[in-house]
Order: C-alpha cells, then sequence, then structure tokens
C-alpha cells in the first residue's frame, strides 16, 4: 500500500535563500511520523512546504495524487490539517468562533456540532473558555485549541508544528496523550515537527532527523532511540 | 449639509428646545449617511490596511448610476436595490482587476492607486453625466412630519431608517453567517485563514463589495440634500474620515457611532456658534479629527495596536 503523503526531492526557498535541499519523507496510513532537528534545520518549513505555503520544487503526493504547486487552501481541502507554528490562532474571535473557522470546509451541518462535542472531550477546557476571546487563553489552551481547531476539518492527516513550544512539560504530555488517542481511534495519521525528540520519539513510529535542510537520518522510532550519536545530540544522556 | 437641505422647507420652529431636537435628528440623518460610508472605509482598511481615498467617488458614481436608471422609468426601490447590486459587482471588480495586482506593493502605492481611482471615477462622472448638477428624488414624501411642535423633515426620518436597517443587516451577516465569519478571519489572521481553507483573495475581493455597496446607500440617501454632482461626495468623504478617526479605523462599531457624532456635533456647532455657520462647517470636521489622533489616536473605540518586538 502506497504512502499517504510521500515527499521526494522537496526543495523550498525564501526569497533567494534555500531551506530544504532535496528531502525525501513519507507517513504511511494510520502512521506517526516525526521530523526532528535543531533549531533552523528546516523542520517548519518542512511542513510549510506540503501545504504550499513557500516555493517549493520537488514532488510531494497525499493519497497518491500530486499536491506540490498547488494552492494552500486546495490542499486543505483535500483532507490535511496544519496546527501552525505560533499555532495560528484568530486572536480577536471566541474560542467557538476558531472551531467553526476549522470547519469552515464542511458542509455537513449535523456532522460539524457532533464534532463540537468530540472535541471538546478531548479538551474540556475549551468548553468552558467558549465564548472567550481566543486572544486570551493561555499558551497551552492555545496549542490545545489549535489542535481542536485542525480536528474539526476531519482531516486524514495532522500535521503538528512544534506543539510542545513554551508549554509545561504537564501540559504537553497531555497534548500528545490526545494526539496518540486521536490516531489510534479515529486513523488520523500525523506528521509532527519536535525539537523535543525524546517526546517525539515515544509518539512516533517512524522518525526523520534533520540537519541544515538534509535528512540526515531516519528509520523506525525504535531504531533512533538507540542510536548513539542521536542520545547525545538530542536525546540527552 | 444634510441639516440645512432638510430645514429649508421647513417652517421656522418655536422655542429653542424645538430647534435642537430638530437640529439633532437631521444630525442623526447626515450623520448615518456618514456612517455608513465610515464603515465602509474601516472595512477595507481592516482586511487589507488600506485607507480606500475612492470610496466617495465610488459611491457618487453609484448614485448616478441610479439616477440613469430611474431616468430610464424604472421605481424607486427598483432602482435603489438594482443600484446597491450593481455597486457591489463593481467594487468586487475594482478589488479584482486594479488592487489585486498592487496587492503586494508598499501601502504607499496601493493609496496612490486609490488616489488614481478618485480622479477617474470623478472625470468618467463627468464627462458621462456633465459637471451641472442635477436634482436627485427622495423615496420618502416631500411633506415634514409634526410631532407637537417640532417638525421633522420626512427624508431625513427616513435616511436614518434606511441606515439603520443596512447596518443591522450587515451585524446579522457577520456576527451570523459562516461566509461573514470567514471574511472577519481573512482579514485578522490571513495565513491561518488559508489553513482553514478560506479563499483569502475573494473575502477581500467581497469586502471591497460590500463596501462599494454601503457607499451606494449613503450617495443615494444623501443626494437628495446636496443635489447630484461628480464633486457631491467630496466634502461627505472627509465628515466620513473624521467619524472612522473619531470611532477608531479598528472598530465597525465605532465607526458608526463616529458617524452620528460628527453628524450631530456638526449641524449643532453650525447652528449655535454663529460664526461657524454653513461655511466653516466642514472645518469643525477636521478639528475634530485634528483633536481625535493628538488626544486618544485609537479613537473611541480602536484598539491601539501593540507589537511584541
Amino acid at each position: 500500500m502506497p504512502a499517504l503523503l510521500e515527499a521526494e526531492n522537496l526543495e523550498a526557498q525564501y526569497g533567494w535563500t534555500k531551506v530544504l535541499h532535496g528531502l525525501g519523507f513519507a507517513v504511511e496510513t494510520g502512521g506517526i511520523t516525526a521530523i526532528l532537528g535543531a533549531n533552523g534545520a528546516g523542520k517548519t518549513t518542512t511542513l510549510r512546504a506540503v501545504c504550499g505555503m513557500v516555493k517549493t520544487a520537488g514532488t510531494v503526493r497525499f493519497q497518491g495524487q500530486r499536491i506540490d504547486g498547488k494552492a494552500t487552501e486546495d490542499i486543505v481541502r483535500l483532507g490535511i490539517a496544519h496546527a501552525p507554528e505560533g499555532r495560528g490562532t484568530f486572536m480577536h474571535l471566541s474560542v467557538e468562533e476558531n472551531l467553526r473557522l476549522g470547519a469552515y470546509v464542511r458542509r455537513d451541518r449535523v456532522a460539524i456540532a457532533a464534532d463540537f462535542e468530540r472535541v471538546y472531550q478531548y479538551f474540556p477546557v475549551l468548553v468552558q473558555r467558549r465564548r472567550q476571546q481566543a486572544g486570551t487563553l493561555s499558551g497551552g489552551e492555545q496549542q490545545m485549541l489549535a489542535v481542536a481547531r485542525a480536528l474539526m476539518s476531519r482531516p486524514r492527516l495532522l500535521l503538528l508544528d512544534e506543539p510542545s513550544l513554551g508549554l509545561a512539560p504537564l501540559v504537553t504530555r497531555e497534548i500528545f496523550r490526545i494526539v496518540r488517542t486521536i490516531n489510534k481511534e479515529e486513523g488520523v495519521s500525523v506528521l509532527l515537527v519536535e525539537q523535543n525528540a525524546s517526546m517525539a520519539l515515544e509518539l512516533a513510529d517512524h522518525a526523520y532527523l534533520l540537519e541544515t535542510g538534509r535528512v540526515v537520518m531516519s528509520g523506525p522510532s525504535a531504531d533512533l532511540q538507540r542510536d548513539d550519536s542521536i542520545r547525545r545530540s538530542y536525546l540527552g544522556y | 449639509m444634510g441639516g440645512s437641505g432638510g430645514g429649508a422647507a421647513v417652517a421656522p420652529p418655536q422655542n429653542i428646545m424645538d430647534i435642537f431636537v430638530q437640529q439633532v435628528v437631521s444630525g442623526l440623518a447626515t450623520g448615518g449617511i456618514y456612517a455608513s460610508l465610515a464603515l465602509a472605509l474601516v472595512m477595507i482598511y481592516q482586511a487589507t490596511d488600506v485607507v480606500n481615498f475612492a470610496q466617495g467617488e465610488m459611491a457618487m458614481f453609484s448614485t448616478y448610476l441610479c439616477w440613469s436608471l430611474l431616468q430610464a422609468g424604472l421605481p424607486y426601490w427598483v432602482a435603489f436595490v438594482a443600484t446597491l447590486v450593481i455597486a457591489f459587482v463593481g467594487g468586487l471588480l475594482i478589488e479584482r482587476i486594479v488592487i489585486r495586482p498592487v496587492e503586494n506593493a508598499p501601502i504607499l502605492t496601493i493609496v496612490i492607486v486609490t488616489l488614481g481611482l478618485v480622479f477617474i471615477l470623478n472625470s468618467v462622472a463627468g464627462w458621462v453625466y456633465s459637471y451641472i448638477q442635477k436634482p436627485f428624488p427622495s423615496p420618502f414624501p416631500s411633506k415634514p412630519i409634526k410631532i407637537g411642535q417640532i417638525v421633522l423633515g420626512a427624508h431625513d426620518l427616513g435616511a436614518i431608517g434606511v441606515t439603520l436597517v443596512v447596518l443591522l443587516l450587515l451585524f446579522l451577516f457577520f456576527r451570523y453567517t459562516t461566509l461573514g465569519l470567514a471574511m472577519r478571519a481573512a482579514a485578522q489572521n490571513p495565513a491561518s485563514s488559508r489553513l482553514c481553507g478560506i479563499r483569502v483573495g475573494w473575502m477581500l475581493a467581497l469586502g471591497w463589495g460590500l463596501a462599494a455597496t454601503f457607499g451606494g446607500v449613503a450617495g443615494m440617501m444623501i443626494a437628495p440634500n446636496v443635489f447630484l454632482d461628480p464633486n457631491m461626495m467630496t466634502g461627505i468623504q472627509i465628515y466620513a474620515f473624521a467619524a472612522a478617526t473619531v470611532g477608531g479605523f479598528t472598530s465597525p462599531f465605532g465607526a458608526v457611532v463616529g458617524g452620528f457624532i460628527v453628524g450631530v456635533t456638526e449641524n449643532l456647532v453650525g447652528t449655535y456658534v454663529s460664526f461657524i455657520g454653513t461655511e466653516l462647517k466642514l472645518t469643525v470636521a477636521l478639528a475634530m479629527i485634528i483633536i481625535v489622533l493628538l488626544v486618544k489616536p485609537s479613537g473611541l473605540f480602536g484598539r491601539s495596536i501593540v507589537r511584541r518586538v
């Protein structure tokens, strides 16, 4: 069975500066893939490249279909949801309006109503904050809102950009736990970008290590966890 | 401006209180018109950070179109609605054809483009319709309405009603429809909106269309007072700027309140401060702009923008 998402020779640039130099990676259907690396390795750009938010070269396939060169809003409509860097919160809109926007591309009103209940079950804290301006939420709550908003589109693939950034370890752990549940119970595949390698490797089944825009190592998470150089440079023991 | 037109046909009122109420009401009538135009300015400003200097000229042009439709024999309200539809499409096309190509250019470039639009619309209107003033009909009875001793212009009251209905429809649209929500989202956070599947470019075009529609309402409501001519909106646009500044360029609600404040203030100052009269009324608007910018630059209801560096 072909991979759900497959990138080959992926390049990306901002202006004249090339940031990705021919990446190849895949996310299996129902799998969780992690992209690891230090600051500036090109992790965020990789997700942006998948969503057509930067100028790219190379090929990206989703469910076998080429999506490179498509507009972001068209890629999203195919079933890819992106909880972006900085969380992409609509600060001046209410929590509920943020979630409504997540379901913008859908027309099935009844199912959308059911999905509100579903994401509120995953993130009960959002229920109390329903009518509140999203800008008043804490960092952890905004991250939960970003994941919840992404889920509202009923995606087949969820892109998560550093969900741990700026959050207390306990909150991060909670978010990772929910991502695992979503993956297991709803079969949503996940492409996760993380600096926190140990947590990411625990969650993912497959991982890629990025250095200055190139894949320097890849394989099943268990293999990477055992690798000495990774342990020293990224896991810190 | 509007007050003098509405008040001229009316028998002189009896006492001080009646004069005051009459001036307030006609101030509210013109204020509603400023509010519509200010709201149009704020909508485009919020979505694109651009102050559309051509807003007034777009309104003037719509009013001429309505005049043509009326000349062709259409009933007033049919022509009114048809004009709004044409204005909507026109605003949409202006965004797609004129603004879109310079979308990513520096703000100043876009401002100059809107100034270019001012001159194009103004001269095309002059060329097609000539610069000679034309009377423009009011859909409301010319007979003033008497409440006790107070005499109110029917057109003034009608204009207030029309403005309020339009504002209410707009509020409902933005508050309760998904499309309205998407437009607000696109204005706030374009990148995140695209990730939700919203076609941001089209939302901006829709914003221009809606803004042109309100401008059209303002033009058709003010034209019976000021007569139809290609320069009819020049002064009104300045009042609309004053309204948007008073209310805050970042607050649609503020723009509406600002419109009514400016309308009433202008009328009362014109009535009670003898040296200002009708000639210096426009100066009142400019003075209000300057005072607000000095005392509270973000306006009464505006958000001051705090950037983390």
